[in-house]
């Protein structure tokens, strides 16, 4: 079955001929409509379209050589603008806002070829770890349906781990990436702050912001970051440095690679699932020749307090576009001005996401910035400098990515802080810009489990070189939930 | 104070919400209290990892008008212009 294949064996399959790159996409398009895969894990799908992309990607295929993703079947979170299709964020407030332009990174991918199948379902405006806070509902996670695929890019990985699409594109705040791959048993990767253009990616907390692929392996995360990295002038963060070619690496020894282990994790004490998938995947890593060491980074203790500042802080401010004037949302009948912003505000934003701005507003109001926002911005420098001068005695971090495997739903909606604690591991490479991947590495009562990487600046070439030695050696991420009947 | 706050943000709070909505923001206002502990005399603040600085482009024209095409999605216009109620009687 074309499903079961990542994308690297998808890509030979179609230049050898085995199947089209239109038989394909309509293969995807009919498991995302079978009823035994319903996860709700897509806000659109655009069948449409991708037949129409398929069988372009055939004609051009006919003539020569095609882009590196030609015939791919992907999904887009539904935070990437995209033209003439209805772009959400999972948020009532843009239910009705068609995108009238791509995102940079939906243009990079069409332009190599990938067949977009549709959006994916989120966390309203990329604000949660279950994918609970939707406005379209929350997405299950296919290893267990009761219980959630992680947030906020969970309809991303639920997509990927069910084998609803060959890749998607997802989006890393502070974890959102990483957590749902983790709960999802696929593999996740957020780069180097500014390697991707935000152009077109819906702004949550712009300073952390940063749009990654979710896979079934490293090998494919490679071949769609090295296609959706590169300098864009349209995203003034975005770094002018040349993309390598991350799949180039991938079949070096990582004999000799000396792997960091961040003490205080150890010490802070683990669940116990959490801390034999680590130490196992420590040991396939020694097999590997790897040198393993211990370093310590005391501030990162800090990093969800200085991110519970930081990140609300950016929200608020971005969020304030949202006024019910331009587009998106606009309540009934306003009797003035004011009463058009609030209401539109107030009826079309959730729960947590107008908690958020709330928490946001106060610590950037008069008199509270130097206690909150300056103090969590030199907070992020010390998380920082503690990275940089581990880095000078390893080549990359290893950890968990969660404290735990999926938990169920419903069960942390009342209890935010533990809610918040989710991204524990996460969250430090967010403030510290640095690359960051979650590979699958265990399963804990038919639950996947799954282990972080951590690399210096612009090091993701190392991170996916050793994530896929890993996976030369392990099958965590060929493991499927069940399947469904196409 | 949360009036104040609601009212920065441009955010109704329903009255029988008020309560919770202050006890959820005191939670994450008492989770990140533990920051003041940090010392951070002399430390600069960050604002981009890469400490990159804002780049200037050549004064030229870029972009095309596509006003057109943006209030296509907008709620309600009129000749060009964004209709919101009146404001100046």
């Amino acid at each position: 079955m074309p499903h079961k294949r990542t994308i690297s064996q998808l890509r030979t399959a179609l230049d050898t001929g085995e199947f089209s790159a239109e038989e394909l996409t309509r293969h995807y398009l009919d498991r995302i409509a079978s009823p035994s895969n319903q996860y709700n894990a897509y806000i659109t799908v655009t069948a449409d379209a991708a037949i129409e992309a398929a069988r372009r990607s055939d004609q051009e295929r006919a003539k020569g050589p095609v882009g590196s993703l030609s015939g791919i079947p992907i999904a887009h979170k539904d935070i990437f603008c995209t033209e003439g299709i209805k772009t959400s964020a999972g948020s009532l407030m843009l239910d009705n806002f068609i995108a009238p332009y791509n995102a940079t990174v939906v243009e990079k991918l069409s332009d190599a070829g990938a067949v977009m199948l549709g959006k994916t379902n989120m966390d309203e405006f990329a604000m949660g770890s279950s994918n609970e806070n939707s406005y379209y509902g929350h997405v299950t996670n296919p290893w267990d349906t009761s219980r959630v695929p992680g947030g906020s890019s969970g309809g991303s990985a639920t997509a990927v781990a069910a084998r609803l699409c060959a890749g998607a594109t997802g989006t890393d705040t502070g974890g959102s990436i990483r957590q749902p791959a983790a709960f999802c048993g696929v593999t996740g990767i957020k780069p180097t702050y500014g390697r991707i253009s935000r152009w077109g990616m819906i702004a949550f907390a712009s300073s952390l912001d940063q749009a990654g692929p979710l896979t079934q392996s490293a090998e494919d995360a490679a071949l769609m970051l090295e296609v959706m990295a590169g300098y864009d002038a349209r995203d003034s963060t975005c770094i002018d440095t040349k993309v390598p070619d991350y799949s180039h690496s991938l079949g070096n020894s990582i004999k000799g690679l000396r792997i960091g282990l961040c003490r205080e994790h150890f010490e802070e004490g683990m669940d116990s699932a959490t801390e034999q998938t680590t130490l196992d995947a420590i040991s396939e890593f020694e097999k590997l020749g790897a040198i393993i060491s211990d370093v310590s980074l005391p501030n990162s203790k800090h990093a969800v307090s200085a991110y519970y500042v930081i990140a609300p802080a950016e929200c608020s401010a971005n969020l304030s576009r949202y006024d019910g004037v331009r587009f998106g949302y606009r309540c009934d009948a306003p009797a003035n001005l004011q009463d058009l912003y609030k209401r539109s505000r107030s009826e079309a934003l959730g729960e947590e996401v107008k908690h958020r701005i709330l928490v946001g507003a106060f610590v950037l109001s008069a008199g509270y910035y130097e206690a909150y926002y300056r103090k969590a911005q030199q907070i992020r420098r010390l998380i920082k400098n503690d990275f940089l001068e581990a880095f000078k005695s390893v080549d990359i971090l290893l950890g968990p990515t969660t404290p735990g495997p999926a938990f169920k739903i419903g069960e942390k909606t009342d209890d935010q802080i533990s809610m918040y604690l989710q991204d524990i591991y996460t969250i430090a490479s967010n403030l510290a810009g640095l690359p960051a991947m979650s590979i699958p590495a265990g399963m804990t009562s038919g639950l996947p489990t799954g282990v972080q990487l951590i690399g210096n600046y612009l090091e993701e070439a190392r991170l996916l070189n050793a994530a896929h030695q890993f996976q030369q050696q392990t099958n965590w991420h060929k493991m499927s939930p069940p399947e469904g009947d196409i | 104070m949360v009036g104040k706050i609601a009212e920065l943000a441009q955010l109704q709070i329903r009255e029988s919400e008020i309560d919770k909505v202050i006890e959820k923001m005191n939670q994450v206002l008492d989770l990140v209290e533990e920051m003041q502990a940090v010392d951070t005399s002399g430390i600069e603040p960050m604002a981009h990892p890469l400490d990159a600085t804002q780049v200037l482009r050549a004064d030229e024209i870029t972009e095309s008008n596509q006003r057109a095409q943006f209030q296509e999605i907008a709620p309600e216009t009129q000749d060009g212009l964004y209709l919101v109620p009146r404001v100046v009687e």
